[in-house]
């Protein structure tokens, strides 16, 4: 499947990132062969195979409903690029 | 080089301070730093104090483990409370963790003094450490060449000599590559076994942390300091073995010990020469032990690289959408709405090969192509797991190459993502199926450059794998047989 410069910009809106219009070619080319490789699977018949999401068996991990000490406001805030009072600002959401 | 398990014993008889371990450290970072850049972060003062207490603790009886006092170094993609933590990204370059990653945790509950935070790949994607945002390592065996990736820093400062052992994670083959290509011993856990928590997420179903040291012994004794369940890490096992240190105790021969040699891991062309004949040496030496080598098929190995492309980069794009510079992080100031706000700190904060993967992985998840790409590779993914259980069915362990060739020159790999990708062929199948795995020196290049022997073996046989590779290493010989000229 050929990827397409129109494709390229969708991926880019989805995976929130700018891109101009050199990076658009470049990524237009790099994922065209990187999935041109991956196209070899499609030689391989999987009718029938269950997917494998995880390496090993796990069922529903739960804890018990305990409180413990969470981080202080302070220290969650500590890296924020903005704050105001106990929040992280940030621009115009609406 | 003297290996952690002899420094333990220097601090234990007298002979030597963990003041005096860290000062050598730091002699040494500051001598070798210029050519190596292994450390993106060293913590000399924090490190000197914490030196000082081990002394103290040690003088009235009570060590806190046998390990108190050893120096160590950790890739900086596991958190370090208080201490700068990037990723080597521009993304995180300020960035100060408020907590410690489990490992972190068990690390100074043990005493051990952790000397910096090492240089990798930017979010642990990349097979040279050329993907840092502050500058690529060197391999120490020859400073010209890459030390491997994406766990290059803490390869570079381990074979160097700036600390005895450190810590890497391994995704698709992050230790065991940069330990086959700078001569030393990395070890990728089972899934399950160390906790990820701390551990700066990239594919959530194939991370692992795992001890990079000068010899066996040295990674059993990491191993046990690290491994155990965690409530903090859903993914990790709740009753896994352990006593891994204890297990080599006479280890000598593989009497009993079943090899499977797979075919695809031993091709006509696409491994150099110089590889092939020195893992060919180590499989006669492993049969001269008294194992059993069986010839198997693993014949979705050529699949591999594929599938671990769709799988890794779906999560990883999935995992890094958080860096979006709201709560932490680079932010790009004076934005008009949140949006721009996301895509502009993260196009710049972001590398190259960072943002390449999560296009890659945004693509594969996408309607329209979810099912023939991400599906699809989860499928493959069961095949591939598949090809590991008829091994272990017929035999304990699997042998082969960890790299189809010795440290390549920086910049050599660059101008095609695919030919970096290529490199990871032995590796990467492990991740996949989850079980565990190592890389150990098994000779020198004609060039005089480190070549790395892997072997597997099933979930939660780190006892086996461990005893196993033990027995080998003495037989082999290679192991401080010779060191860099730095």
């Amino acid at each position: 499947m050929a990827i397409t410069h129109d494709d390229v910009r969708h991926v880019a809106v989805l995976s929130r990132l700018e891109v101009t219009d050199e990076e658009v070619a470049r990524y237009t080319d790099e994922l065209t062969s990187i999935f041109g490789h991956i196209e070899q699977l499609n030689k391989l018949d999987t009718e029938g195979v269950a997917p494998t999401s995880r390496p090993l068996p796990m069922q529903n991990v739960f804890r018990a409903d305990e409180v413990r000490t969470p981080l202080t406001p302070e220290a969650a805030l500590a890296n924020a690029p903005e704050q105001l009072a106990d929040c992280f600002k940030v621009p115009q959401i609406l | 080089m003297k290996t952690a398990h002899q420094l333990a014993d220097a601090l234990a008889s007298g002979e030597t301070t963990s003041r005096a371990l860290v000062e050598s450290s730091f002699e040494a970072i500051r001598r070798l730093e210029g050519t190596l850049h292994s450390f993106i972060t060293t913590t000399e003062a924090e490190a000197l104090a914490a030196a000082d207490a081990s002394d103290a603790r040690r003088k009235s009886g009570g060590a806190l483990s046998p390990l108190d006092g050893v120096p160590i170094a950790i890739k900086d993609n596991i958190c370090t409370k208080g201490v700068k933590t990037t990723c080597a990204s521009k993304m995180l370059a300020e960035f100060v963790p408020p907590y410690d990653a489990t490992v972190t945790t068990r690390l100074r509950e043990r005493g051990l003094v952790c000397v910096g935070k090492t240089n990798l790949d930017e979010f642990a994607m990349g097979s040279s450490t050329e993907h840092s945002a502050f500058g690529r390592s060197s391999n120490p065996w020859n400073p010209a060449c890459v030390p491997g990736g994406s766990s290059g820093g803490s390869a570079a400062a381990v074979a160097g000599g700036e600390v005895p052992w450190a810590l890497g994670s391994d995704t698709g083959g992050s230790i065991r590559q940069p330990a086959s290509l700078c001569g030393i011993v990395g070890v990728k856990p089972t899934y399950g076994l160390v906790s990820r928590y701390g551990l700066v997420a990239f594919a959530s179903s194939l991370d692992q942390i795992g001890p990079m040291t000068l010899d066996v012994e040295d990674a059993a004794l990491l191993l046990d300091a690290i491994a155990g369940p965690d409530h903090m890490d859903s993914t990790s096992a709740p009753k896994p073995p352990s006593g891994f240190h204890a297990a080599l105790a006479g280890a000598k021969d593989l009497k009993g010990v079943r090899i499977a040699r797979p075919r695809e891991f031993f091709p006509e062309t696409g491994v150099s020469k110089d590889v092939r004949a020195s893992v060919d040496v180590a499989v006669e030496k492993a049969r001269e032990l008294g194992a059993e080598i069986i010839d198997v098929n693993m014949p979705h190995t050529e699949y591999a690289i594929s599938t671990y492309y769709l799988v890794a980069t779906a999560e990883a794009s999935s995992n890094l959408a958080r860096y979006d510079g709201a709560q932490y992080g680079f932010r790009v100031k004076g934005t008009k709405n949140v949006v721009d706000m996301f895509s502009q700190s993260r196009s710049q904060g972001l590398g190259r090969e960072v943002k390449r993967r999560i296009m890659m992985g945004t693509h594969a998840l996408s309607a329209g192509y979810f099912d023939a790409y991400y599906l699809k590779a989860l499928k493959v993914r069961t095949l591939i797991k598949r090809d590991y259980d008829e091994a272990f069915a017929k035999a304990d362990l699997i042998i082969g190459p960890t790299a189809p060739d010795v440290a390549f020159e920086a910049g050599a790999k660059s101008a095609d993502p695919m030919a970096m990708y290529l490199c990871d062929i032995f590796t990467i199948s492990l991740n996949l199926a989850g079980y565990c795995g190592l890389s150990m020196p098994c000779g020198f290049s004609q060039s005089g450059m480190p070549i790395g022997l892997q072997l597997f073996a099933g979930a939660f046989q780190e006892q086996k794998l461990l005893r196993s590779a033990k027995a080998l290493e003495s037989a082999l010989g290679v192991v401080g047989s010779r060191y860099p000229k730095l």
